[in-house]
């Protein structure tokens, strides 16, 4: 995306209204499939230019014999222009699911097209390569599944240098991998990760996106933790994914987004993170972070959320594993600055995806749970104001919060006084008996380790605030265990 | 949310971090009725904690069609000729030119012109059709390597590796990047047409462009009867 020329909107042919409209009903629908398990996308390469011009034709559905004409014209015609200039008609009649239909049903069109794609005039197989991606787009399976015969000439071809070409391949390769199991159980033996793994050693960006989207689509196959994964850790890909990932100037913002997803996908699916810690995984995403918080700051480039989300997932699920723990008494890992990027963009997501804060908290909690370096981090950068401040987003600021205060008298002491007692008693307003819950938990650290915490509750009418949940019976232990704390010391 | 103003000092320094403070811990802490004790929290794959997120994602690779332009546009330049001797192909946009070169003059063989997709393919090539030292050793031990990326086995005859392709990777079985070499006779007008007669497809319209089949072959001559030698030339008879 970053790669192309930015900020070529289509000119608005619906006011913004509708647009907002159809946003929110492609998002109900993705919500649904998410829940189904059935959450894909398909991406669809086409030269906007070349659309535009073409504006008129799109409208026309062939039929059969069309269809015969241009195949038996691209195939066979006298003239290179009018060869290409027949399977250009194809193409974009292939933008019709009625053609496309038409198409996959017509004996031995699918022969041609393969034979066209694999022939030695370049130009033709561009505009072969672009009907088959045509075909790989659509929503009907039986279209989809035409394009089969055509996968070991598309990975074999990602062996080859133009990359225009190899972008296209990708690309239609990409949208096949969503298609069905079965499709992916014929790309597998046909040496799809090791050809991806010949291919991310191209200098061409375009080209990387193209495969980190491809690739993106292989690991999130439901099938991916037993029969992708580990081929894809066996293979080189991993160490050429975090090359991709280090910052610097060299850091193409598109290709980083693609990749990242590919690193979440592995890391959540568990399948060996041990492995992806010893090759610095850790450590690219630590970097990474920063360099995002850095970036949030200077420009107001749209989709830096796109990158945040899986960096976040990453770092947090690879600090669950105990080879980290080794990997964290490096510098790297207690490094303050982390801390410091991470509220960054905690304040960048307030603003641009709220709804992005609880996958930041989650960060936050993983970070500090066991780490005194952190927990002081948060106190010495003075960052509990501010995490305050998020309280209404999510409970996890109230257990960041305990993980602090666990830690001891020290931390508790730089805990207090400031604003975190009128925050506990607004929460303990709450009816939500989770937020309550916590509140309590930290309300007995501090009252164990802080001397005069107990008596400012008393001061600030905390008694009554107890009181409201004596009765709910997930608390009324905890509440009844404060109030003796609290009174009788 | 206000963040402290030193902190995007901080963010822009060097690492480190402050001595963290000491901990000390009272046994009397998160006990029961209390629970608390610190975690790490980690989500599997399908966990609903990661709907927002993933919800987003897929927007975004939706969106890139409706929202985002296309390619940016192709620079053209005044039409110029590819080099390459003996190919007169016109370009007016460097794209164009770029895609015909690697596709015609890219991984080409030096002996019989012909054009192959990856140097993979055409170090097969070269090995199993012309070099004579190739065929001295295939006949002790496996020599054809197996096509597809990765994959390291190798066998006796390019029969076996077909199978192999066939059964093992599910390749077509007119893969057009494995055609056994065929004639084993002087190359000579009537091989060029057998050759070309058996690209027929089923639909028995020539597929041009198998880029194999398209330039007559220049094969390597048989073993030759005691006594008897020839010589021929490594030119290509005519390229189409």
């Amino acid at each position: 995306m970053w790669s192309r020329e930015r900020g070529r909107l289509k000119p608005l042919r619906c006011g913004v209204e509708e647009l907002r409209c159809r946003r929110r009903e492609r998002e109900a629908a993705l919500r649904k499939a998410r829940r189904e398990q059935q959450l894909v996308s398909k991406r669809l390469l086409r030269d906007e230019a070349l659309e535009e011009a073409e504006e008129g034709c799109v409208a026309v559905i062939f039929g059969e014999a069309e269809i015969q004409q241009f195949l038996r014209l691209a195939q066979r015609g006298t003239e290179e222009k009018e060869r290409e200039g027949a399977l250009v008609s194809l193409r974009r009649g292939l933008q019709r699911p009625e053609t496309q239909q038409t198409f996959i049903r017509l004996e031995g069109s699918i022969r041609t097209l393969v034979g066209l794609l694999t022939s030695n005039r370049a130009l033709l197989q561009l505009e072969a390569a672009r009907c088959l991606h045509e075909l790989s787009h659509s929503e009907q399976s039986a279209v989809v599944e035409a394009c089969l015969p055509a996968t070991s000439y598309l990975l074999t071809y990602l062996s080859g240098h133009s990359s225009d070409f190899i972008e296209l391949c990708l690309y239609t390769l990409g949208n096949l991998i969503v298609e069905s199991e079965a499709v992916r159980r014929q790309l597998l033996p046909q040496g799809i990760v090791p050809a991806l793994a010949a291919c991310i050693q191209s200098p061409h960006l375009t080209v990387l996106e193209a495969l980190g989207y491809a690739l993106s689509q292989l690991l999130q196959a439901k099938e991916a933790p037993e029969k992708i994964i580990p081929s894809v850790l066996g293979s080189t890909l991993p160490q050429h994914m975090l090359q991709l990932l280090q910052p610097g100037p060299k850091l193409n913002l598109g290709v980083a987004v693609e990749f990242a997803w590919c690193l979440h996908y592995i890391i959540c699916s568990q399948v060996n993170n041990a492995l992806l810690i010893t090759q610095g995984a850790l450590s690219t995403l630590g970097l990474l972070l920063l360099d995002l918080a850095g970036a949030v700051q200077r420009t107001e480039d749209a989709g830096l959320e796109l990158l945040a989300c899986p960096v976040l997932r990453g770092l947090s699920n690879l600090l669950t594993e105990a080879a980290a723990e080794a990997v964290g008494r490096q510098l790297q890992l207690r490094d303050e600055r982390v801390v410091a990027a991470l509220f960054i963009l905690l304040q960048f997501l307030l603003q641009k995806q709220p709804s992005l804060l609880p996958e930041g908290l989650w960060l936050l909690n993983n970070l500090t749970a066991n780490s005194p370096s952190f927990c002081t981090s948060l106190l010495s950068l003075d960052l509990i104001e501010p995490l305050l401040h998020l309280l209404s987003v999510s409970n996890v600021v109230l257990t960041v919060l305990c993980n602090v205060a666990e830690k001891g008298p020290a931390y508790c002491q730089r805990l207090w006084p400031g604003p975190l007692l009128s925050s506990l008693l607004d929460t303990l307003a709450f009816s939500d008996t989770e937020v309550v819950g916590q509140s309590l938990e930290l309300l007995q650290l501090l009252f164990l380790y802080q001397p005069g915490a107990a008596q400012a509750f008393l001061q600030q009418s905390g008694l009554q605030a107890l009181q409201r949940h004596e009765e709910v019976a997930q608390l009324q232990d905890r509440v009844h265990a404060l109030q003796q704390i609290a009174l009788h010391g | 949310m206000q963040l402290p103003p030193a902190l995007h000092a901080r963010l822009a320094g060097a690492p480190g971090s402050a001595e963290p403070l000491p901990v000390e811990r009272n046994p009397a802490a998160g006990t029961a009725p209390f629970r608390f004790a610190p975690r790490l929290v980690r989500f599997p794959r399908e966990h609903d904690f990661f709907e927002d997120g993933d919800v987003q994602r897929h927007l975004y690779l939706q969106d890139v069609l409706t929202q985002v332009g296309g390619a940016p546009e192709r620079p053209r330049v005044p039409e110029f000729t590819c080099q390459v001797a003996g190919c007169c192909q016109a370009f007016g946009a460097l794209d164009d030119y770029e895609h015909h070169y690697h596709a015609l003059h890219g991984n080409v063989c030096s002996f019989c012109e012909r054009a192959f997709p990856s140097g993979r393919l055409l170090d097969a090539h070269i090995l199993e059709w012309h070099d004579s030292l190739f065929q001295i050793l295939a006949e002790r031990q496996d020599m054809y390597q197996c096509l597809v990326e990765g994959c390291t086995e190798k066998f006796r005859t390019s029969r076996d590796r077909k199978e192999h392709l066939v059964m093992r990777h599910l390749y077509p079985v007119d893969f057009r990047f494995d055609k056994p070499r065929k004639s084993r006779g002087p190359a000579m007008p009537g091989a060029a047409e057998q050759v070309l007669a058996e690209t027929l497809g089923d639909d028995g319209v020539p597929s041009e462009g198998d880029a194999m089949e398209v330039c007559s072959e220049h094969v390597e001559p048989p073993p030759e009867p005691a006594g008897e030698r020839r010589a021929y030339s490594h030119r290509c008879l005519t390229r189409i």
